[in-house]
């Protein structure tokens, strides 16, 4: 199992000038750790969708790399956004998901089917060309810096826990960061 | 062509439909609308009351139909393609905006994404008499998200969609376009 801290930690570092859509816990870590707030797009309380607001940027912003850095409950609550986007195929975007089996912003109630699922599988056979599970820190480090030249839609599904129980729950706002990105990109 | 099509009455015809005429909603006026809009992305899920212009707009090298497979995916890849400068609509039933509804609030009223929404009215009647919950709760339900709307029926209400998208703009909210067709349920 990888640290969520070590994880997000190590994918800040590597980040150049991909925007970014987050969501719940994971996106706590990258918000407190990001220094490139402008390129980050925070999904709050978005019941699963940062999947899709990341296709959509990736569909138009083709130029530049997509990162959706999401969590395994949320993907489970919009599957179907799997054969929306391999349907799509942006080659410019990376499906980060962060899977402790478990709603951590509620306390760690397991997710349906906890123990019995496999979302690299599920993004295989739903059409992703690339899809990956590491848990182990030193394996995902020594991997990820090819796989994030890959021909997208990658799945990279790190299986993850919260050693500290993670940053504290927090609810920022979805539309000042649409703002400050449509700024960034001079799209507003 | 595939149209859709609704009696209607003409002017001062009596109850009994000894007027009607038929009126039909054509493909090809609802696109000279995207394309006066400048829209660029079709974000749809096909239903009953829109699939007829679903051959038109497919082959339009000006548009790109992005098919979904739930509803509730339309509002955060319109919000998506928009942040990244696009211009889409989002093409879903009544049944599935009422599915959308947390993807409605929190995607497109609470962001401000100016996007127009063509939902097709399954259960409509110009009678005002449906057996369609699905009818009957529509117009409630986006007064509830105050999101305004325009019934849209055949080829003389199309400008409609054009108002629509000013108001969109104007007002940096999403707005509704209903696509009304008689209940054949």
């Amino acid at each position: 199992m990888i640290s969520c801290f070590d994880a997000v930690e190590y994918l800040v570092a590597l980040r150049k000038e991909e925007l970014v859509v987050g969501t719940m816990t994971p996106n706590r870590y990258w918000s407190d750790l990001s220094d490139k707030p402008d390129h980050d797009l925070p999904i709050y309380g978005g019941m699963g969708k940062a999947s899709s607001v990341a296709l959509g940027l990736a569909m138009s912003q083709t130029t530049r790399r997509v990162w959706c850095v999401d969590g395994d409950g949320s993907l489970l609550m919009n599957l179907g956004a799997l054969v929306t986007i391999s349907g799509q195929a942006p080659v410019n975007f990376v499906h980060f998901v962060f899977d402790d089996e478990a709603y951590q912003t509620t306390g760690s109630q397991p997710v349906p089917g906890a123990g019995r699922y496999n979302l690299k599988l599920m993004a295989e056979s739903a059409g992703y060309p690339e899809a990956y599970l590491f848990d182990d820190l030193e394996d995902f480090k020594t991997e990820l810096p090819d796989i994030i030249k890959k021909e997208g839609p990658v799945m990279v599904v790190l299986k993850i826990h919260y050693p500290n129980g993670g940053p504290p729950f927090s609810m920022g706002s979805t539309k000042d960061a649409v703002d400050e990105m449509r700024n960034a990109l001079g799209t507003r | 062509m595939t149209v859709l099509r609704i009696t209607a009455y003409n002017g001062c015809e009596d109850e009994l439909g000894q007027s009607m005429q038929e009126l039909t909603l054509t493909p090809t006026a609802v696109q000279a609308e995207l394309h006066k809009n400048g829209v660029t992305d079709v974000v749809w899920l096909p239903d009953t009351e829109s699939s007829f212009m679903y051959k038109l707009l497919a082959e339009d090298p000006s548009l790109r139909i992005i098919p979904i497979a739930r509803e509730a995916e339309s509002m955060p890849i319109a919000l998506g393609l928009w942040i990244g400068g696009r211009k889409p609509i989002v093409m879903i039933q009544n049944t599935g905006l009422f599915e959308s509804g947390d993807s409605v609030r929190g995607m497109a009223v609470d962001v401000n994404l100016p996007v127009v929404m063509m939902i097709g009215y399954r259960g409509w009647t110009r009678r005002g008499v449906t057996k369609d919950s699905a009818a009957t709760i529509t117009e409630p339900t986006l007064n509830a998200w105050r999101i305004n709307y325009y019934l849209v029926e055949h080829d003389g209400d199309v400008d409609r969609i054009s108002a629509a998208f000013e108001e969109a703009e104007r007002r940096q909210q999403p707005v509704g376009v209903l696509i009304g067709a008689e209940y054949s349920g």
